[in-house]
């Protein structure tokens, strides 16, 4: 499998979104590395990645192992572009735990994914909660595979994906992937994209709030589904503001 | 204070508002009745300024201030309150935050110092209790999981906190029971009866004017006023029906 990625194009599913041009060009040995991160059995780990705006095209690919009733929770923002990829590959050992809280937003041509795959070992159970809001003509994704071998019985695992566009011309794209041999799991996914609530706009006009404001609330309220697992109030709200900082850098 | 003048409104195309005039003064509450599809939301709608509500002749000011020419969050800034037939469901943002973020809003739009995060609460507190709606039903996200009379009760509380000098009710009324009915009619006059304050209430029924006695009452049917009168005309009406009266 590693030889297959190890010159992706978009003919390839797991980088059908991405950009063709770019990883054409783009150097193999780079595109190929792994960071590699392994949880020791019964440990807890968190971990944070931003791809700022302007960092220029890149792909960042994590490796996680996380052992016997570890658990892992991984929050990522992902604002880059012109093509930013955010991959996890995540192996749960027995009754483990992965949870992510992802978020992609851009505008302009910007392309910014989440990629994850996660294998997981009976009773083990992940979490996967991304936002993607996009303006201009920028593109957010979610490909999310879950793997569930035979003999990993009472899995639990979830996939939500949400996506806001701003401005027509913007898109987002989510492909779920299940793949499941085991019989007694668990195992959802939902993809929801749509526009800012008009209504809610108006209302929150009606009442004085000027509409950069109430955009400002409303895509806060929506990205913070990403980050309600974080544990601290504090780090949430930084998250939450730093993503929102993007935005406002936003001419919409 | 509110001067419409031959106002003529579509929405989606179509002519709704055929040339209304209505003049309120300060001090007044006026009541507008009239039959379903007769365009009283959507005259509310097109005061608070909603796009699709395209108004294509005539005039409306506030206190002289063309209302027409100002985007609906200025209209809230420069004094107009819209109570919402349905107010709208915001998961994810709570009344508070909210609420102070809507009075801040104004407040910079007029040039005025912001509330404290203290002085916001003190506040909410006050008119929450007024209307008897528990605080930490404001803690909880805008109108989410509130019953029909709770969504009401919430209206009288912003409208409370907001202080506009005009208000505009769109059948407030619906979705209420007795208790809430006289709470939110009491509500409504201890915020808004005041020499410098004017209400437009906008209702099928006589009921909520058990509560808030009008000053003047209007028929609205076709788009326009048809008669106006007295507290008794909503009388009239209920015992005649609006064929008859109007």
């Amino acid at each position: 499998m590693t030889e297959a990625l190890a010159h992706p194009t978009t003919h390839d599913e797991e980088w059908r979104y991405a950009d063709g041009e770019w990883l054409a060009k783009a150097d193999p040995v780079e595109l190929a590395h792994w960071h590699d991160h392994a949880i020791p059995a019964g440990e807890i780990e968190r971990g944070f990645a931003v791809i700022e705006p302007g960092e220029g095209s890149k792909v960042d690919r994590l490796r996680v192992h996380v052992g016997k009733g570890a658990r892992y929770e991984h929050f990522v923002i992902n604002a880059g572009g012109p093509y930013a990829r955010c991959e996890l590959d995540v192996t749960l050992e027995e009754g483990a735990h992965f949870e992510l809280g992802g978020v992609t937003l851009g505008g302009g041509d910007a392309r910014a994914e989440i990629v994850t795959r996660v294998v997981h070992a009976p009773r083990a159970t992940s979490s996967q909660v991304v936002r993607s809001v996009q303006w201009g003509r920028s593109v957010g994704n979610f490909l999310g595979r879950i793997e569930i071998p035979r003999d990993s019985q009472q899995v639990d695992a979830a996939q939500n994906f949400k996506a806001i566009l701003l401005e027509a011309g913007a898109s987002a794209n989510a492909k779920p992937e299940l793949e499941i041999y085991a019989d007694d799991v668990k195992a959802a996914h939902g993809a929801a994209v749509g526009a800012l609530d008009a209504n809610a706009a108006f209302y929150m006009a009606s009442r004085g709030i000027a509409p950069e404001a109430a955009r400002k609330l409303l895509v806060r309220a929506f990205i913070a589904d990403a980050f309600a697992a974080v544990a601290h109030e504090e780090v949430r709200d930084d998250l939450l503001e730093q993503a929102l900082h993007y935005l406002e850098d936003a001419s919409l | 204070m509110l001067k419409i003048d031959n106002l003529h409104a579509t929405v989606a195309g179509k002519e709704i508002l055929k040339g209304l005039s209505l003049t309120v003064n300060a001090g007044e509450v006026h009541a507008i009745m009239g039959p379903n599809g007769a365009g009283k939301s959507t005259l509310s709608y097109v005061l608070g300024g909603r796009p699709g509500y395209e108004v294509t002749q005539g005039t409306t000011r506030l206190d002289g201030q063309d209302l027409l020419a100002l985007e609906p969050h200025e209209r809230a800034a420069a004094g107009l309150f819209l109570g919402f037939q349905y107010p709208v469901e915001i998961p994810g943002v709570s009344f508070v935050q909210f609420l102070r973020e809507a009075a801040n809003s104004q407040r910079k739009q007029r040039g005025e110092e912001p509330l404290s995060g203290g002085e916001f609460l003190k506040l909410a507190k006050e008119k929450a209790g007024l209307l008897r709606l528990d605080m930490d039903m404001l803690k909880r996200p805008v109108n989410v999981g509130f019953s029909g009379g709770e969504k009401k009760r919430a209206e009288m509380v912003q409208m409370g906190i907001l202080d506009p000098k005009f208000a505009v009710l769109d059948e407030t009324d619906s979705g209420l029971d007795i208790d809430a009915l006289r709470v939110v009619g009491e509500g409504i006059n201890t915020i808004m009866r005041a020499p410098d304050k004017a209400v437009l209430l906008i209702t099928h029924y006589q009921r909520l004017l058990d509560y808030v006695k009008p000053d003047v009452v209007h028929v609205l049917a076709g788009g326009r006023i048809v008669r106006t009168g007295g507290p008794e005309l909503a009388l009239e009406l209920e015992s005649q029906g609006y064929e008859a009266v109007a």
